[in-house]
């Protein structure tokens, strides 16, 4: 007898998610290859690729990005690691305070970070000024590789200790005690037991970490200077002093998913040297911290997170100074802001919050029905869909604003400089982390409660809406609220695709430090500040535990 | 109201890999029936398969005379225990139990009066507002039957719904199942792999192996004259012997270790002298404390007391190892090396063809279709 295969809705909706994908992310994509090697008069060439190798100016970017991208990754390891070990196996004083703060560090906006560090170190700074004024010392300057790493291993190394947690969390306690048992205790212990158990989340962290700070466009473009790296690089040759070269742009944006691509399998490579998975019924007991060591515990802990968390404070207290132009003088008013409302700051405001909300909810919806069709509609199509839905997952935002320019910046698609695209970007550079966690909250939810639902009596979408989306809830929930977070402090995609119409707060920023406008750039970092912290204060309300899925 | 299920030539495979081959079986009105065997041997797929859960790939299934095939499991009206409870987490116990009444579209008052009643019944009224988390596994077990049974279904299916409960737990709940169970009067169909478990609730027992029916019968049956060696292995624990049977004057005996003894019940059509296995389980091993009565020889390996049985280990004069059961008594306990003599209980023993596959004596009542 044949198999009866009905036709069901989920049919439809799996045809219907491969279009969408094929418009929104195949197409683009494809449109940004075939232009990195059409002449801009229209020859089929790789002389564009020639032309990058072929110059140092251009070959040192890529050496420049790796330079500081792989410190970075390796500073903020060397940060995050112990900063996550005092954390999990100590009981620290205010251990959820230093939590709450890591987590607002790492979330917010680098740029601003940048910025701020500007305010502080750079010249004319006010660190740089006292030193100089009260004992004669000089600094030194911040601009270049120095400042990118101190901005950007401040910004990720909460990043390692985020996932680090989760994984000395997962470490059980007997394991740690038949280590003892057999005689290896102390540092051997801690290099042969809890590292080497920890490494697949180590790897998870270092990509993590070098995705985003090999993409991160901000903090090289204030900071950098002389030292150009690649995402700046791409934005030069697509909105340059040197007039616009789309082609070239395509171009450089190909190598760079390529650089992200090798990470990516290097990354994959590593950890499949690591396969086993850990679930600790007996979570490991925190000691106290007493004595020398446990002043030094609490010290490096307080010391670094304070580090990282000054400059929001200091854009914050800044934005209440009087200003002009580029000079803070003496006094407190509410000066910066006025100058930032007459700055299109209501409508910053308000289309920050109308993308965040609709990006959301089209991220959400596509995320949950992308995760039941890869966990309970396992085939090709539908893996197919999980793997484009990936691939955003290496593409630097830059190069996913650009893809979406050249894809749809003219006819039958002419949507430069609307919202659309703007939101467009959002959703495509978000939805791999939310379709991650879908998933994940999924595949632990037992098939046999819907089997249930369906035995009394409940058809398949009743079963989908009424028993499996709200035990999804949870799940989705807080990594939305993470997603909105990282939606209100991007930039990188947007800096290519906006326009006047559908400015934001965090291009407000940048234009406004571009301009020299440091007061009013001080009062719109502070509100996207705010508005950050106020969302992950609501997170970690939300979520009540301290498994960020990020 | 109680159904029958009827399966005919039942198929089941996964790509190339037939799970179950041909599977016949009927279900009968109102019975506590239950699928037996070790994990593997497609009696949860054979469960889901009625359930819906599965495909079908061949064979036809029916509930009375309604083919249920192609039938959406959500409108089969079956009532289903998981293994795991399948509990929605994100509802209040009450929730969890109207869940099936909600979906029949039944009036308000009636989905009020008939979750009370089967919360009643299975006794958990008290917690109706609770959320699952705050309930004990056996609470939880509660919830799923009176779930399952408030939409009075045709057919109660239910997979290993104890093996995730502690074991007196698990006595107590199998005593709730049973009798809300005969008190409802549904067909209810039941998988586990826990042979005394099927024994102390079933009506009938199908003994499955390799996706095929070993035996149906009841539990006195099986145990007592298991249509196979595998079913007599399966079922209790029992010393497999290699043994003969010798015809003489129109009577049977059976020759087990050098030892004979009549054996008065084997089946006509096979009473020839032929080469046997015998099933004799520790409690037909009869034991001798004197070595020169007639009887197997045997030597003691190791004793176990526990209180209202002894366990012997033994090693018999063929070599072979048997395990002893005997009513402890005031003497002392054999110590290891006494030499013993072991008499057969012969009433009782199982005698099997040379390849175990059937049972060469009377009284094998196996209701599996042929």
């Amino acid at each position: 007898m044949a198999k009866h295969k009905k036709f069901e809705v989920w049919t439809v909706i799996s045809i219907l998610m491969l279009a969408i994908f094929l418009l929104f992310m195949v197409y683009p994509m494809f449109g940004l290859l075939k232009q990195s090697v059409i002449s801009p008069d229209g020859r089929f060439t790789f002389e564009q690729f020639g032309k990058f190798f072929s110059r140092s100016n251009y070959t040192v970017t890529i050496l420049n990005s790796a330079k500081s991208t792989i410190s970075v990754t390796l500073l903020s390891l060397a940060l995050g690691i112990p900063f996550a070990y005092f954390y999990c196996f100590y009981r620290l004083k205010g251990s959820k305070l230093l939590f709450v703060v890591s987590i607002l560090c790492c979330m917010s906006a680098p740029f601003i970070g940048a910025y701020s560090w500007i305010m502080l170190l750079g010249r004319g700074g006010v660190i740089t000024a006292f030193m100089k004024n009260t004992f004669g010392i000089n600094i030194g300057s911040i601009y270049g590789l120095k400042g990118i790493l101190l901005v950007q291993s401040l910004k990720f190394f909460p990043l390692v200790f985020i996932y680090m947690n989760g994984a000395f969390k997962n470490i059980d306690n007997t394991l740690m005690e038949a280590s003892a048992n057999m005689g290896c205790t102390g540092v051997s212990r801690l290099f042969k037991i809890v590292m080497a158990l920890s490494m697949p989340t180590i790897l998870a962290a270092a990509l993590m970490v070098f995705m985003q700070a090999f993409a991160d466009f901000g903090t090289p473009m204030l900071l950098g200077e002389g030292f150009q790296t690649f995402p700046v690089l791409i934005y030069n040759q697509y909105l340059g002093e040197n007039g616009q070269d789309y082609n070239f742009a395509a171009t450089l944006a190909v190598i760079a998913v390529v650089v992200t691509a090798v990470a990516f399998f290097i990354q994959k490579w590593g950890t499949s040297k690591f396969k086993f998975s850990m679930n600790a019924l007996h979570p490991v007991e925190k000691k106290p911290a007493k004595g020398l060591a446990g002043f030094l515990m609490h010290l490096y802990c307080y010391l670094l997170v304070a580090i990282a968390f000054m400059p929001q404070l200091y854009i914050i207290y800044l934005s209440f100074r009087k200003s002009s132009g580029a000079i803070f003088t003496e006094g407190y008013s509410l000066g910066n802001y006025q100058a930032a409302m007459r700055k299109l700051l209501m409508r910053s405001i308000k289309n920050t919050v109308f993308m965040g909300v609709v990006a959301l909810a089209i991220i959400i919806v596509i995320a949950v029905l992308i995760a039941y069709l890869v966990v309970r509609r396992s085939n090709v199509i539908n893996n197919g869909l999980d793997t484009i839905a990936m691939l955003p997952y290496i593409m630097p935002g830059a190069v996913i604003g650009l893809a979406l320019l050249i894809a749809f910046g003219k006819q039958p698609f002419a949507l430069t400089g609307t919202l659309t695209i703007m939101i467009l970007s959002l959703v495509i550079r978000r939805l791999p982390y939310t379709i991650r966690s879908a998933t994940a909250t999924l595949m632990q939810i037992s098939l046999s409660i819907e089997e249930a639902s369906i035995s009394l009596g409940a058809s398949k979408m009743k079963t989908f809406v009424k028993v499996t989306i709200p035990m999804m809830a949870n799940g989705i929930l807080s990594g939305a609220i993470l997603s909105w977070v990282a939606i209100i402090t991007e930039i990188s995609s947007s800096i290519i695709l906006y326009n006047n119409k559908s400015i934001t707060l965090t291009l407000s920023t940048y234009m406004a430090i571009v301009r020299g406008n440091y007061g009013m750039a001080a009062a719109f970092a502070a509100i996207t500040t705010v508005v950050t912290i106020a969302s992950l204060l609501l997170y970690l309300a939300v979520s009540k535990s301290e498994d960020v899925q990020l | 109201m109680s159904v029958e299920i009827v399966i005919k030539n039942a198929l089941k495979k996964y790509g190339e890999n037939v799970i179950i081959p041909d599977l016949s079986l009927d279900i009968r009105p109102g019975e506590f029936f239950t699928l037996l065997g070790p994990s593997g041997c497609g009696k949860t797929t054979l469960l889901r398969m009625i359930a819906g859960f599965n495909s079908i790939e061949g064979g036809d299934f029916y509930f009375g005379d309604k083919r249920i095939n192609d039938l959406d499991p959500a409108k089969r009206n079956i009532g289903m225990v998981f293994q795991n409870y399948a509990i929605f987490p994100h509802m209040t116990v009450r929730k969890n139990v109207e869940f099936g009444l909600k979906n029949k579209k039944l009036p308000k008052d009636q989905i009020k009066s008939r979750t009370d009643e089967f919360m009643k019944l299975m006794q958990i009224s008290d917690y109706s507002d609770r959320m699952p988390e705050r309930l004990s596994g056996g609470q939880q077990q509660r919830v799923a039957l009176a779930r399952a049974l408030c939409i009075e279904p045709d057919v109660l299916l239910m997979d290993e719904p104890l093996s995730n409960l502690d074991a007196k737990l698990r006595v107590e709940m199998r005593t709730v199942i049973k009798n809300i169970q005969h008190d409802v009067g549904i067909t209810c169909v039941y998988v586990t792999h826990d042979q005394e478990e099927a024994m102390a609730v079933s009506d009938r027992i199908a003994v499955m192996n390799a996706g095929v029916i070993q035996h149906v019968g009841t539990p006195k049956s099986i145990y007592q004259r298991p249509a196979n060696i595998f079913v007599a292995t399966f079922i209790g624990r029992t010393n497999v012997l290699n043994g003969s049977v010798t015809v003489e004057d129109g009577k049977a005996v059976l020759n087990l270790c050098g030892y004979s003894a009549p054996l008065p019940t084997v089946a006509p059509e096979h009473m020839k002298g032929q080469d046997v296995v015998v099933s004799v389980r520790p409690e037909e091993l009869l034991l001798n404390r004197d070595p020169n009565v007639p009887g197997i020889k045997a030597v003691v390996k190791d004793a176990v007391f526990l209180g209202l049985n002894t366990h012997y280990f033994v090693k018999l004069s063929t070599g072979e190892d048997a395990e002893i059961i005997q009513e402890s008594s005031i003497e002392d306990t054999l110590a290891p090396g006494a030499e013993i003599s072991l008499g057969v209980n012969t009433d009782k023993v199982n005698v099997f063809l040379a390849d175990g596959s059937a049972n060469i004596l009377t009284g094998v009542k196996n209701d599996l279709k042929a």
